[in-house]
């Protein structure tokens, strides 16, 4: 579903030209949902970026469904860390904003705004604006809004970063509800490893600047998955297994920068 | 503050601090502002008499309408230049080079232009409102949070739904500011337009009443603008709070 080929991102800072993303291969079978873990200031973010449309990648090639992304689209529908709610459109307003930009007809989407407002728990609150929600609530209007869209593919960056840990949770249950009753293909962003083994099925872990990809990981636990599995055995091990990763990532990473 | 100012105005006239017969008395001032307004027309006894709310009507409207104008061109024409990196390059250089120019200067051009009729005054009124509002929402504009243009465009917004409904509104606070600013500065503009370029409203009173030695008129005029002003700007603060709604939910948050 998602192909990302030998992509190489370099950014232009002031005179000097900075590797953010380096040989980057990547693919994500459909219905599949993948995580990029990786420490902050990776790349994982511009990865995602580039799989959205809002950037391109330096060299490589990036495909969904076969398409080369020239630019943003529903299909491919994002749920920012920043819930990024349009402020002055209330809770319903915002979650049926797609398709009216798309112009599609309100009888369709009435129905299925009011249908996954119920999934994401937020009836009752269709006519409130996002400055009286809270922060998880807002989240689900976020996720709300792109699931109205039913995208081909699912794009998460740190959706629940700025949330407390026991909103988190929830949010996390309720993604993985959400995901049993759509099977999207899901590529979501995090730097939280118990998030990525609890959420997905395949973990890549990605290394300090420049990103790389150092090393795909299965997720072998059996769905439907609950918020409990995070203290079987088996979850343990991926646990350890991953944090191994990342130790040695980063020593890498303080070597690096001690003998720069 | 206000009832000290009367005051201290008051003593020096009664005090004769200020020389005597050229500045006239607060009580003065009243007296001839309510002949203005209330007094009968057809008794001449003062040209003035009775005429006050035909001059506020010829003023508010010219007022109105140059804003309305001004406010027509400057919102889109802002949305344009602070939207596109090309209309900015072509548009606000000249923008901000015709800004410095005071409204006083386009006087003798706009009689030139318009003669002395309501459209000189309409010209000035418009131009002078134009700059903070075009200023003000092309600010708002380049000012919209990056994040919503992209969850606009990855909900398959196209440009045209992007600025209407994401671009606009975000800046409308902005837009407001630049209402504010711009209705200031077109009651300046109608005085001026009117003491010359026209021969009726408040700015033509104004300047005859000078030129006949009639100070209480010239201060009553006074009085009215600073009324007038203050009040339309109550209505565009009001008209704010209603549209920006969301936002005083936000501050409370």
């Amino acid at each position: 579903m998602i192909e990302i080929e030998g992509v190489w991102k370099e950014f232009a800072k002031g005179e000097r030209r900075v590797l953010a993303l380096q040989e980057i291969s990547l693919s994500v079978a459909e219905r599949e949902f993948v995580a990029i873990l990786g420490p902050s200031g990776c790349g994982k973010s511009t990865l995602l970026n580039m799989v959205a449309g809002f950037e391109h990648p330096t060299r490589g090639a990036v495909r969904v469904a076969g398409e080369n992304i020239v630019a943003p689209s529903p299909r491919r529908a994002v749920v920012f860390q920043e819930p990024a709610l349009f402020p002055w459109l209330s809770v319903m307003e915002n979650v049926v904003f797609g398709p009216k930009a798309q112009r599609q007809p309100v009888v369709d989407y009435r129905r299925r705004a009011v249908q996954i407002l119920e999934q994401v728990g937020l009836r009752g609150f269709e006519t409130s604006y996002p400055a009286e929600l809270s922060g998880g609530m807002r989240q689900r209007v976020g996720l709300a809004r792109v699931l109205i869209m039913q995208p081909q593919v699912l794009l998460m960056d740190e959706p629940f970063g700025s949330l407390d840990a026991q909103t988190r949770m929830l949010m996390q249950e309720l993604l993985l509800q959400v995901w049993e009753r759509h099977h999207q293909t899901v590529l979501f962003i995090t730097h939280d490893i118990e998030e990525a083994l609890l959420l997905t099925d395949r973990v890549c872990v990605m290394t300090a600047r420049p990103g790389r990809i150092k090393k795909s990981i299965d997720v072998g636990i059996p769905r439907p998955r609950a918020i409990e599995v995070t203290t079987s055995p088996e979850f343990n091990a991926l646990r350890r297994e991953v944090l191994a990763l990342i130790r040695e990532e980063s020593e890498h990473a303080a070597m690096g920068s001690a003998g720069a | 503050m206000p009832v000290l100012l009367v005051a201290l105005w008051h003593f020096a006239v009664d005090l004769r601090w200020v020389a005597e017969g050229i500045i006239p008395s607060p009580a003065q001032v009243l007296r001839s502002w309510h002949t203005w307004i209330f007094g009968s027309t057809t008794a001449m006894l003062s040209p003035y008499s009775g005429t006050w709310l035909d001059n506020v009507a010829y003023s508010t409207r010219r007022v109105l309408q140059g804003f309305g104008l001004a406010a027509m061109v400057a919102i889109p024409l802002g949305l344009i230049i602070g939207w596109s990196r090309l209309a900015a390059r072509l548009i606000d250089p000249t923008v901000q080079l015709l800004r410095p120019v005071p409204i006083t200067a386009w006087l003798p051009f706009a009689i030139a232009v318009f003669g002395i009729y309501d459209a000189s005054a309409l010209f000035l009124i418009g131009l002078g409102a134009f700059y903070p509002i075009v200023v003000n929402t092309t600010h708002g504009v380049r000012d919209t949070n990056l994040l919503l243009l992209r969850a606009a465009r990855m909900l398959g917004a196209g440009t045209i739904t992007v600025l209407a409904k994401v671009v606009f509104p975000s800046a409308l606070p902005s837009i407001f500011t630049g209402l504010r600013l711009g209705i200031g500065v077109a009651w300046t503009a109608v005085i001026v337009a009117e003491m010359i370029a026209v021969k009726s409203g408040l700015g033509y009173v104004l300047w005859d009443a000078y030129y006949v030695g009639r100070m209480d008129i010239c201060v009553a005029t006074m009085f009215s603008v600073g009324l007038l002003g203050f009040l339309s700007d109550r209505v565009i603060v009001w008209a704010g709070r209603l549209v920006l709604r969301w936002r005083t939910l936000e501050a409370h948050a």
